[in-house]
């Protein structure tokens, strides 16, 4: 659409009240099927003749221009949100399952949002992290060297000895605290509680080392696996980009806007399985909301039984769980913070049910 | 001592004018060689860019804010997203990549509502945040026919008419004795001190407002020294010609279209500062305000025909006087309510502060009293009345 016809449009628009419920469907979303159309030219699908009555206002956000070079970035969140790193494992004598990783911390320029680079701190060049995976009662094993030039950790949560808390001025001695660049230490614990946890640097300055991209989430299923879905990962997360303590740039998996561009596909009646972890710093208080539908949820995921079924739950800094919900009906919903500002600086989304 | 001599007879054989390209010859050399060489020695710049934007203009339309934003920092800059009331926001620009004093228009189509403020963001490639204000939006006038002839109207409210009714004091003027005619020369001292400083600050705010790069503040200063020393040097010209012709009166209708020069471009910043309030939707166009401005202007009349106590200046002179003064309001009005070029309106007026500062200086020989003395009590009493007069008559007008 050229400058000129837009712009008539738009007077147009403002001009004829009589005429706005028209408009609604053409004019106002002029965000959004940019955002679509930018999501049919990447990945081939026909997406822009959905129907989308589904927007907020009447502008619809978003970003202006082409998407975020993904390759450059070297993570793409339409892959991200199904990636799940359940590393490598070997039996012990003793029967039990050990479970490895490797994660390196590497300084790195992202793109948050077309044309906004952000000089990220990376746990193996993305952001956020790798979703680790693993099953209640195993060990685990995770090396992690630090290949940036700045002092690192990795902290878990979960239940583990002082040395392996990855928290500066404890367990120094044993090698743990915190790891100086070109060194190394492994982190050694039980898999326990099963639930949804997440992992993050815990060296000083904290927020700093926390905003620039040193997170991701930590998965410990249950002994009897939950039931079979298609399983989705969210980690709520933002970007100071000017430096002033808050966030410029909101997301879930770091791109903002990133799912309006290309819509989460997901399956008609399919059971689908959220796991939802809020690291955004700053604005500490997080929200999610589903339009058109409700979940069960999942408080940290530590037991099998659903608190609440709801359309929004809140998460503080740190605080996770895990959604499950079926889509009945075919079309696109929207799901974004309940927090106008943050959904509004990027973090929203669409699925995309068939 | 022989080889200087040679070298002085070696050089002496040179034109002059070479001599003098000489050191430029080198100086250019030396530049491309530093150039060339990449400024050896000095390594690569510390730190981040200096990522710098100015908003020249802001246009509202129903729907659409449009910003003319220029990068007036030492390095490029990349305008990404923008942000408007904490969204990112869709918008059109023909060139979002701006080298050093590179300009372009950001079409930003938003649904902004009358007597609201918005906070623009542009956000940088390097995540850098560049903000600007709409305290209050109101639609920005379009430029038609209705809209040039109320600014027209305006500007002869405010300038031409009571410019033009100050000088009817003219035959006043030439009937009173030389001591009253020396303090109201002073009293036009007074009042062309007020306007100096009136137009110094004015073009010192407009500076502040928009881009550094062209100089800012010092733009009206430069502006005013550029307008002083050229004046003097027209007038010695003057002097030089014909020093009869001065005598028999001319040195007063120059001395009058000098005042009228430098009111005129005063006059200018006046009808800019009606004009762009009337745009931005912050002017109360009333009966006040043109009583105020026309009160305010019609001293000046006075000061134009004070130097002409002596001559007998026709008819159409004195209109032409008038429109030189008068007329540059409707000009500003026009101006301000459109787009400009903050830089330029600046150095007009201190351009305008310069010739009226050169004028007062002229007519200080004219207040001299028996003893030779300027500030002698009649003529102080003159300047400190004119400071007042305007002092007072401004407080009723506030744009």
């Amino acid at each position: 659409m050229s400058k000129i016809s837009r712009r008539k449009l738009l007077g147009g628009g403002a001009a004829a009240g009589a005429a706005l419920p028209i408009l609604h469907g053409l004019v106002p979303h002029e965000g959004l099927h940019r955002a679509i159309e930018g999501a049919s030219a990447s990945d081939g699908a026909h997406v822009a003749d959905a129907p989308h009555e589904e927007v907020h206002g009447g502008f619809g956000p978003g970003f202006e221009g082409p998407d975020v070079d993904h390759a450059a970035n070297g993570f793409n969140p339409t892959e991200l949100v199904r990636d799940f790193d359940e590393g490598r494992t070997r039996r012990l004598v003793s029967g039990r399952v050990l479970r490895e990783w490797e994660l390196m911390a590497v300084d790195k320029e992202i793109e948050v949002g077309p044309g906004i680079h952000f000089p990220a701190w990376t746990y193996n060049g993305r952001v956020p992290g790798p979703t680790l995976r693993c099953r209640e009662g195993e060990r685990l094993r995770i090396r992690f060297g630090n290949g940036s030039s700045h002092p690192h950790t990795i902290h878990f949560h979960g239940i583990h000895p002082a040395f392996m808390d990855g928290v500066p001025g404890i367990g120094e001695g044993q090698g743990g605290g915190v790891i100086q660049p070109g060194e190394s230490f492994t982190y050694e614990f039980e898999a326990e509680p099963f639930g949804l946890h997440l992992y993050h640097c815990h060296t000083n300055p904290l927020s700093a080392h926390i905003h620039k991209g040193l997170y991701g989430a930590f998965i410990v299923d249950p002994r009897d696996s939950r039931p079979e879905a298609d399983e989705l990962v969210m980690v709520m997360n933002g970007f100071d980009t000017n430096f002033d303590a808050s966030n410029e740039v909101y997301a879930i998996n770091t791109v903002g806007f990133h799912y309006m561009r290309e819509p989460i596909r997901v399956r008609r009646d399919e059971l689908v399985r959220i796991y939802l972890v809020n690291v955004l710093e700053f604005d500490q208080i997080n929200s999610f909301h589903v339009h058109a539908n409700f979940f069960h949820y999942y408080p940290t995921g530590t037991s099998l039984e659903p608190t609440e079924l709801t359309d929004t739950i809140v998460q503080g800094q740190g605080q996770r769980g895990i959604l499950e919900l079926r889509f009945p009906y075919p079309g696109r919903y929207m799901f974004h913070a309940h927090k106008t500002e943050f959904a509004e600086l990027g973090w929203m989304g669409l699925f995309e049910v068939t | 001592m022989e080889a200087r001599a040679a070298t002085e007879t070696a050089l002496g054989r040179l034109p002059t004018w070479v001599l003098g390209l000489v050191p430029l010859a080198l100086i250019a050399a030396a530049v491309l060689i530093f150039e060339a060489l990449g400024g050896p020695g000095l390594g690569e710049r510390t730190g981040p860019p200096v990522e710098e934007l100015a908003v020249e203009r802001t246009v509202l339309h129903p729907g659409e804010i449009e910003l003319a934003v220029r990068n007036d920092g030492p390095d490029p800059v990349q305008i990404a997203q923008v942000i408007v009331s904490d969204s990112y926001v869709a918008f059109d620009s023909s060139d979002a990549d701006l080298g050093r004093l590179e300009s372009t228009t950001l079409d930003i189509p938003y649904p902004w509502i009358e007597g609201e403020a918005y906070e623009i963001l542009m956000v940088t490639s390097t995540g850098a945040t560049i903000d600007h204000e709409i305290p209050a939006a109101a639609e920005t006038p379009e430029a038609d026919a209705g809209f040039f002839g109320l600014m027209a109207l305006l500007g002869l409210y405010v300038g031409v008419i009571p410019v033009s009714m100050g000088m009817l004091w003219l035959p006043f003027v030439r009937r009173v004795g030389e001591v009253w005619l020396r303090t109201l020369i002073a009293f036009t001292i007074g009042l062309l001190a007020f306007l100096a400083i009136d137009s110094t600050l004015e073009g010192i705010e407009i500076a502040s407002e928009s881009t550094q790069t062209f100089g800012g503040a010092a733009l009206v200063l430069l502006g005013g020294a550029a307008s002083f020393v050229a004046l003097a040097a027209v007038d010695a010209g003057l002097s030089a010609r014909g020093e009869r012709a001065r005598q028999a009166g001319a040195a007063g209708a120059y001395l009058a279209l000098l005042v009228a020069i430098g009111i005129g471009l005063h006059n200018l910043g006046e009808g800019l500062a009606i004009g762009s309030a009337y745009a931005a939707g912050a002017l109360a166009l009333g009966a006040f305000l043109v009583v105020g401005f026309a009160l305010h202007n019609t001293t000046e009349g006075l000061a134009i025909v004070a130097p002409l106590a002596e001559g007998r200046p026709a008819l159409r002179r004195l209109m032409a006087l008038g429109l030189i003064a008068g007329a540059p309001a409707i000009l500003g009005a026009w101006i301000g309510a459109a787009a400009f070029n903050a830089s330029l309106v600046a150095f007009l007026l201190g351009a305008g502060a310069g010739a009226i500062v050169q004028v007062m200086w002229q007519l200080v020989p004219a207040i001299r009293d028996a003893a030779g003395r300027a500030l002698n009590p009649a003529s102080a009493a003159g300047v400190l009345a004119g400071l007042a007069v305007l002092y007072v008559t401004s407080l009723l007008v506030s744009v």
